[in-house]
């Protein structure tokens, strides 16, 4: 690891602040479980780390006026635990008690996740599929619009994901095929019967652009939520991610079989 | 037997420090004013070094000194030795390319040590090994070896032609082109072996210190054999002369044989610690370990074997090209060819074997013994060849098998081996029995209504361990003995001390030799201390690899035994007045039999120090050591048994059942035995589902980390049913074959029949991927 420094800011101004400082060399940090290991790899080299820890207003788990909105500085195993999790989204909380290992999901949190957008992450698939809101420091944008690219998205210089929000689907089912090596997903798929009956269906670690939403299968679901709804479809090769665990074909495979599961698993 | 003597179920005795935390390993030591050390290493596979410019390197903080290649060379730090010398067909000797500790001029594989940064921190010791700038003009690359041989592939070193370091053969060719004249069926298939990392969990690490007022070197080193170090360190690499040299293999977390060997890194922060007159320390991240550990396998061989109309055996051929790797590791020659080749006629009767072994160079890590060590590369030879020979004759397996099985013994195989003893019969029986296989067509129709393929594989596995004599093994081209010693050490009050040459590194030793002590004196193992890895404290020994510890190890031991008893005996018979014949010494007393007449153990041992009564003319004192040449190797056999479920939909496999029946002669410890089985299990396992050691095209190493190299986890695994059965070694005291391979030898052939088996394509490598596995399916349907 190169030489860096820490600090520990308790608000979002501070946060803000200190990274407007850096000049660009400055990287916000808040489980660390993706950043700290860039770096002990050399792989990344921030001249300060913005520890996002400590600061009160991302913590928190609340459900108001219909919609389920969880902080962006709470970990994955306080969305694995939480009560109001477990009963307007149980999905994403056996989502969270999957990611990673024990110590992984202590200190990891659903804001790092979705700030970093790794094209095998968990929770960009979920909040894809439900319709979620990222919440910024700044302003509020829709999982569509949020997740651009691999490792990209709509945040700008200085803009902190605070919390994300949805509308709780009716039911939700979520399938993780896992990289053997590395036990990220190589296909996960979260699908939701949203509360307005449409079918959302979120894909990760399989395709070649990130995160992506397959359409066709959410439009054969919301006629029909059954996996033999998906018999006559396929995705193309050309839109997956190859690699040495798995091609891009192998991937189009998996999709479609861990969606059908996705589905078969999907519940209240 | 006493409670915690041999065959008792004694738990371990280092087990608190490791499980608490106080194990001291290498990177735990610290000596005054040490400083750190990073390597430069190359980032290509092959490359002419152009220049090398440390200038901003050493105006980086904390820098203290930048060295290469050509010091060393200057200072003249001898080439990496290959500790055994293979002769070719053509009666040539094998063609080694010279291996510097630090490159001089070209570099061979990403990894590949240039120089060595010495600073105040670790931390800045990397920071300044990145500001060495060196320039190469990169050449052409190859990483296979078959593709190494081909006319135009890139030559790596100017000693061996076509990159072929050796050409060598075992067996007898006539005989077994005999054999193919007019057989009723030949069975032809073609087999890879997967390279793998061995992924110790304590990655290497060396810590030099040359002490200048006594012109003497200390080394703490990550080594399974520190007086096999000592010795190459200095006869061979000539940085510090033996009796000047003290090595210290402190505690080690796990080897796998990727210890055995004397690496670059220790040679060089020894002779860095003389130029810089500081104590230097390195300690591999796990990237490092990656690149620069030896690998293990990557053979690629065709395997025809003839049958009568009987469906006996009659001939095996082999072809194997085993990839070296850049460099000749110290056992690589041996490998793949004595290690390999000799086991080629497994557990049957075959008339006449033929193998022929092309060892090659590629721009790739060094490749050397991996647990198993050229057996488990021989026992997926002859298994998946048994397993499919079976299919194609429309046979049970285990009837194909046993109409083979050698039956008498000893038995003088083709390829050099001859086995004392053994029964294979049995340990098919009894892992047929567990694998309740009389039930598994019932078993296949439930899970095809579940919509899961599910299929059993068998592997009767036999390998060699206790290597090995010395005189059989230096008329091989083996460079040293492979004895052992040991010294015991009786103190006054009674409790003893074992010096012993070998070394444990996660195998127990500590306790399973004090139980040998135990069961001699019937003293508790709590009074019995291990003493190893260190060569200031212990006499030349060779170390632990190939399963010696317990056949080559503990008989070292027991003839050591066997003379401090004879004494003790001697005393015992003039102080109690009786005949020496008539004493016993058992549950920590010396007695005459027969009678009440008696002495504590501890009273006989400080008669021997007081001196104040002993017989006339004997010496004081109660200490003998004791040296131990094996008569032969051991041969553990057994069968295991794997039952797979294959998910069509994604070619995802997973083991429903494992059950493994060995037979390791003689058990000193039963737990400690059935949790090295586990082990070699999982690891066997990992290299049938998971690991993959992969360089892309140019020479890169695409699996540098776990996120990419796919190590067996407890949810790949199943509970193992794992059980033993008894025919002791006829050639040790003890009656101990070996127990610390099996696992891993006998298991790759097991799972890869079942899968086969399951989706009834027989056309499938290790690892078995879920994507590989999904493309067989496809492929037959």
């Amino acid at each position: 690891m190169y030489e860096t420094s820490y600090q520990r800011p308790t608000s979002i101004d501070e946060a803000v602040k200190l990274l407007g400082d850096s000049d660009g060399e400055g990287k916000l940090m808040s489980g660390g479980m993706t950043l700290i290991p860039t770096m002990k790899a050399r792989l990344a080299m921030p001249t300060s780390l913005i520890d996002l820890r400590h600061v009160a207003e991302l913590k928190g788990i609340s459900f108001e006026n219909g919609r389920l909105k969880i902080g962006g500085g709470t970990t994955h195993a306080e969305i694995k635990a939480d009560a109001t999790v477990k009963q307007h989204a149980p999905t994403l909380s056996y989502l969270a008690g999957l990611i990673g290992d024990p110590a992984v999901r202590h200190m990891g949190t659903i804001g790092g996740s979705v700030a970093n957008h790794d094209p095998a992450a968990d929770y960009p698939a979920a909040l894809l599929a439900m319709g979620a809101t990222i919440h910024t420091n700044t302003r509020e944008v829709v999982a569509d619009d949020f997740f651009t690219g691999m490792f990209e998205t709509a945040l700008e210089e200085n803009e902190i994901v605070t919390a994300v929000s949805f509308e709780p689907p009716q039911a939700a089912g979520w399938e993780k095929f896992r990289n053997p090596a590395s036990r990220y997903a190589m296909a996960g798929v979260f699908v939701a019967k949203r509360a307005d009956g449409s079918v959302g269906v979120g894909v990760t670690g399989a395709g070649n652009a990130g995160v992506f939403r397959w359409k066709e299968a959410e439009s054969a679901l919301g006629s029909n939520f059954d996996g033999s709804a998906l018999d006559g479809l396929s995705l193309s090769a050309n839109d997956m991610m190859g690699d040495m665990h798995g091609s891009a074909g192998y991937r189009a495979n998996l999709v479609k079989v861990v969606t059908k599961r996705a589905v078969a698993s999907a519940k209240r | 037997m006493g409670v915690e003597g041999i065959g008792a179920k004694v738990l371990r005795k280092e087990d608190r420090r490791f499980i608490t935390g106080q194990g001291r390993y290498t990177d735990d030591m610290s000596v005054p004013g040490m400083k750190y050390a990073a390597f430069v290493r190359s980032p290509h596979a092959h490359a002419k070094i152009t220049s090398i410019d440390a200038s901003a390197a050493r105006e980086m903080p904390g820098f203290i000194e930048f060295l290469d290649g050509q010091q060393l060379k200057a200072d003249g730090i001898g080439n990496i030795i290959c500790g055994w010398a293979v002769t070719s067909k053509d009666g040539s000797p094998m063609k080694m390319g010279a291996y510097p500790a630090l490159a001089d001029g070209i570099v061979r594989y990403v990894g590949q040590p240039i120089g060595i940064v010495i600073a105040e921190t670790q931390a800045q010791a990397r920071d300044a090994a990145e500001g060495v700038m060196i320039e190469y003009e990169e050449l052409p690359v190859v990483v296979n070896g078959p593709d190494a041989m081909k006319a135009g592939a890139p030559q790596l070193h100017p000693e061996a032609e076509n990159n072929i370091c050796f050409d060598w053969e075992l067996g007898d060719a006539d005989a077994t082109a005999k054999a193919f004249e007019n057989p009723a069926k030949v069975i032809k298939l073609d087999i890879v072996n997967n390279r793998l990392s061995p992924n110790p969990i304590e990655p290497r690490a060396a810590l030099g210190h040359y002490n200048s007022a006594e012109d003497h070197y200390t080394c703490y080193t990550t080594s399974q054999n520190p007086h096999v170090a000592r010795l190459v360190m200095s006869a061979f690499y000539n940085v510090a002369p033996e009796h000047k040299l003290r090595v210290i293999a402190p505690d080690v977390g796990g080897g796998f044989g990727a210890k055995i060997y004397i690496y670059p890194e220790e040679i060089v922060c020894l002779w860095a610690s003389k130029r810089t007159h500081v104590p230097v320390k390195w300690t591999s991240d796990r990237t490092e370990a990656f690149l620069t550990d030896a690998h293990g396998r990557d053979h690629v061989s065709d395997v025809e074997m003839a049958l009568d109309a009987n469906n006996k055996i009659l001939g095996l051929r082999v072809n194997t090209v085993a990839n070296l790797g850049a460099y000749m590791s110290l056992f690589s020659s041996a490998t793949p060819t004595y290690l390999y080749a000799t086991l080629l006629s497994g557990q049957y009767n075959i008339p006449a074997i033929y193998a022929n072994v092309k060892g090659v160079y590629t721009n790739t890590a060094p490749v050397d013994a991996y647990r198993g060590a050229g057996r488990p590369e021989a026992t997926y030879v002859i298994e998946r060849t048994m397993e499919t020979a079976a299919r194609e004759l429309g046979m049970s397996p285990a009837e194909f098998r046993r109409i083979n099985f050698i039956r008498e013994f000893p038995h003088q195989t083709p390829v050099i081996m001859n086995y004392d003893t053994g029964d294979f019969e049995a340990t098919m029986e009894a892992a047929m029995k567990t694998a309740d296989v009389a039930g598994f067509e019932g078993r296949r129709q439930e899970a095809k209504s579940r919509g899961k393929l599910r299929g059993l594989g068998m592997s009767c596995y036999i390998e060699a361990c206790g290597i090995a004599p010395s005189k059989a093994v230096g008329s091989l081209g083996a460079g040293v003995g492979l004895w052992e010693s040991a010294e015991v050490r009786v103190n006054p009050v009674g409790t003893i001390e074992i010096l012993t040459g070998s070394h444990s590194h996660g195998q127990g030793h500590e306790t399973t030799f004090a139980q040998v002590v135990s069961q001699r004196f019937g003293v508790p193992v709590d009074n019995v201390q291990i003493v190893h890895g260190d060569t200031d404290k212990v006499q030349f020994g060779m170390g632990t690899y190939g399963s010696r510890s317990g056949a080559v190890g503990c008989s070292a031991i027991s003839k050591a035994l066997d003379k401090v008893e004879a004494k003790a005996k001697k005393i015992g018979a003039h102080l109690l007045e009786a005949d020496e014949g008539d004493i016993v010494i058992e549950n920590g007393e010396v007695k005459v039999a027969g009678t009440d007449k008696k002495l504590a153990w501890h009273e006989v041992c400080l008669g021997a120090y007081t001196g104040h009564n002993l017989p006339d003319g004997m010496e004081p004192g109660l200490k003998e050591g004791a040296f131990y040449d094996p008569q032969n190797f051991t041969f553990p056999a057994g069968c295991y048994i794997c039952e797979v479920e294959v998910d069509p939909d994604t070619g995802v496999t997973e083991i429903v059942q494992f059950v493994a029946a060995d037979d390791f002669g003689n058990i000193i410890n039963p737990m400690i035995v059935e949790g090295q089985v586990h082990g070699g299990l999982a690891q066997g396992i990992g290299q049938a589902l998971l690991e993959g050691v992969n360089y892309d095209e140019t020479g890169q190493l695409v699996t540098a980390s776990y996120m990419d190299y796919a190590m067996p986890r407890a949810w790949d695994l199943p509970m193992f049913k794992v059980e033993t059965l008894v025919t002791p070694c006829t050639t040790n005291p003890l009656g101990l074959k070996g127990c610390g391979e099996a696992g891993a030898i006998g298991s790759p052939p097991a799972v890869m029949n079942a899968i086969t088996d399951a989706i009834g394509n027989n056309d499938l490598t290790m690892p078995a991927t879920p994507e590989k596995v999904w493309n067989a399916i496809n492929a037959v349907n």
